[in-house]
């Protein structure tokens, strides 16, 4: 297989110098399979960046290894300036780096309110505390001494963010948040990135449905087999391009039925 | 009234399986760690105070003040070394070294040891006794064993449901994966589960070398008893191990009542009929805490 060229990616505008996190050339094996190929990733402070892509991308590989979760064979993850790339999880947990993991990744046996205290567990100064999540969920208040594993799917992810946000991380990285959801859940829990954002959190997301993405993030970046194939703002990339870069043929609109609806 | 009194014994008895188990059950329910040397770790708890009382001029009865602090570091350094290596390497290898665990620490107490009996001798307080009537007759000491069965199960509880760090046991019980994002570092969550969990093997290993007598294979028959009271019971609930405890030695004083040689039989065929009827447990409610 060839390395990619740089004239290989849609380019949009770049990122700006001086980003608060900073991913550099990063190569993730699964085993013999090479997950992520290169992929270099710039988020300027409160900026809200979406990776889009078909599964099997490398986004929520991406994520992963930015929180932690996986060893990059090489590259490096800078978040202001600070190497850690080879930091464990809690670390870069307190360094501000959150993940709201792929399925929500709730503990079953705990409270909605104890999952929130485990989340406050090594957190960071700053203005979210568990009240605050309950202002932000109204409906958590009357239901945190309920077993997390008795929630619905939407609640669950609601308590997933609450529990990353109690760490009051810097960078937050949401994986798939409308996974299994109602459109209508997915869209109460994607207004609240709004106040996130006015909160000084820079957003990092994950998502499968590229009109999703584009509605919440300034700028989105594709995936494809492990390499970006395009980058920049939404409004600067006709639908067939972003289809191209997303399945990695020229558009067709007999791709399919996962084909990625940008009309809305 | 005999009948009364195998119910009271059995009770007795079983608030010391109780005590015995729980440290087993705390293991597997938050490292999933089956630990074949269990029984042999309390075995060895009455073999250190064997051996440090004469050195530390404590007395007796409060052999557990050298003993449990002991325990509970051999315990964190266990777990942070030996037991972590093998978990990394699954389920099966951790099984294989707390087997191998079982063998070395039999046949290191054999050679330092030697195979004859050992006792802690606590005097007079193990024959106090008090008669309810004529038949019916219990020992303080066993009462005292029920009371601390009880406060610790009891102090376990309360832990694991209210304290901080009980908290995040339960949390990376739950989610390993989770719990590295909300900032805990699990090998040290896990290093403080097995420094509790070896504090409580140690008191039950003193309180049998207490009001019996252990040689260095006593271990691998009282782990049998331990491992029924947590399937009775039903794993991870802490109150289930006080129960399950209690269950079985009712049971087994109610079978030698019936007849002196049914007595292991009954504890065995009741721990059959829950693993029959009730697979989780009597209190257990999921496959796995």
């Amino acid at each position: 297989m060839s390395e990619p060229s740089q004239a290989d990616v849609v380019s949009g505008g770049g990122a700006a110098p001086g980003a608060l996190l900073e991913v550099e050339h990063l190569v993730v094996h699964h085993g013999q399979l090479r997950a992520l190929n290169d992929v270099s990733v710039s988020l300027r402070a409160g900026e809200t960046l979406a990776i889009i892509g078909a599964n099997g991308a490398g986004k929520s590989t991406l994520l992963r290894t930015i929180a932690g979760l996986h060893r990059p064979t090489s590259g490096r993850i800078l978040l202001d300036g600070v190497d850690l790339s080879h930091s464990p999880p809690e670390q870069r947990l307190r360094r501000g780096i959150a993940l709201v993991p792929e399925g929500r990744r709730l503990f079953p046996s705990l409270t909605v309110e104890e999952n929130l205290l485990v989340g406050a567990y090594r957190a960071r100064p700053g203005p979210f505390v568990p009240d605050r999540i309950y202002e932000l969920f109204e409906w958590m208040r009357t239901r945190r001494k309920q077993r997390a594993a008795e929630l619905s799917g939407g609640e669950q992810q609601a308590v997933a963010i609450g529990r990353a946000l109690v760490a009051n991380p810097r960078v937050l990285l949401l994986d798939e948040l409308s996974l299994g959801l109602a459109p209508l859940v997915v869209q109460r829990i994607y207004g609240v990135l709004p106040e996130l954002l006015s909160a000084g959190i820079t957003i990092l997301l994950v998502e499968q449905d590229v009109a999703q993405a584009t509605r919440v993030a300034a700028r989105v970046q594709c995936l494809l087999e492990g390499r970006t194939t395009l980058e920049g703002r939404p409004g600067e990339f006709s639908a067939e391009q972003i289809e191209t870069a997303y399945f990695g043929m020229s558009g067709t609109s007999a791709v399919g039925a996962g084909a990625p609806a940008l009309e809305e | 009234m005999s009948w009364v009194n195998a119910v009271i014994q059995g009770v007795l008895t079983g608030a010391f399986y109780a005590l015995f188990a729980c440290g087993l059950s705390l293991l597997f329910g938050v490292m999933g760690i089956i630990n074949l040397a269990h029984g042999d770790l309390a075995v060895i708890g009455g073999y250190v105070a064997v051996a440090l009382i004469p050195v530390t001029h404590v007395p007796v009865v409060w052999s557990f003040a050298i003993v449990v602090p002991i325990f509970a570091v051999g315990g964190y350094v266990l777990q942070r070394t030996l037991l972590q290596a093998s978990l990394d390497r699954g389920p099966f290898t951790t099984l294989l070294v707390t087997f191998g665990l079982s063998v070395v620490a039999e046949n290191a107490l054999l050679e330092v040891f030697t195979s004859n009996s050992q006792s802690l001798n606590i005097g007079n307080l193990i024959t106090y006794s008090f008669s309810i009537n004529s038949q019916i007759t219990i020992s303080y000491f066993s009462v005292v064993v029920l009371a601390l069965a009880v406060a610790v199960l009891g102090a376990l509880q309360l832990f694991l449901s209210r304290s901080r760090t009980g908290r995040l046991i339960r949390a990376v019980a739950d989610d390993r994966e989770a719990a590295q994002l909300v900032g805990a570092n699990h090998r040290h969550v896990f290093g403080v589960a097995a420094a509790i969990a070896f504090s409580t093997v140690a008191l039950a290993g003193l309180a049998y070398a207490m009001s019996s007598q252990i040689a260095p294979t006593t271990g691998t028959g009282t782990l049998l008893s331990a491992f029924e009271a947590v399937v009775i019971g039903g794993i991870g609930s802490v109150w289930g191990t006080l129960v399950g405890g209690v269950v079985l030695g009712v049971a087994q004083q109610i079978g030698a009542q019936i007849n002196p040689a049914y007595q292991i039989l009954a504890g065995h065929l009741v721990f059959l009929a829950v693993l029959a009827l009730r697979p989780q447990g009597l209190f257990g409610t999921r496959a796995r805490a």
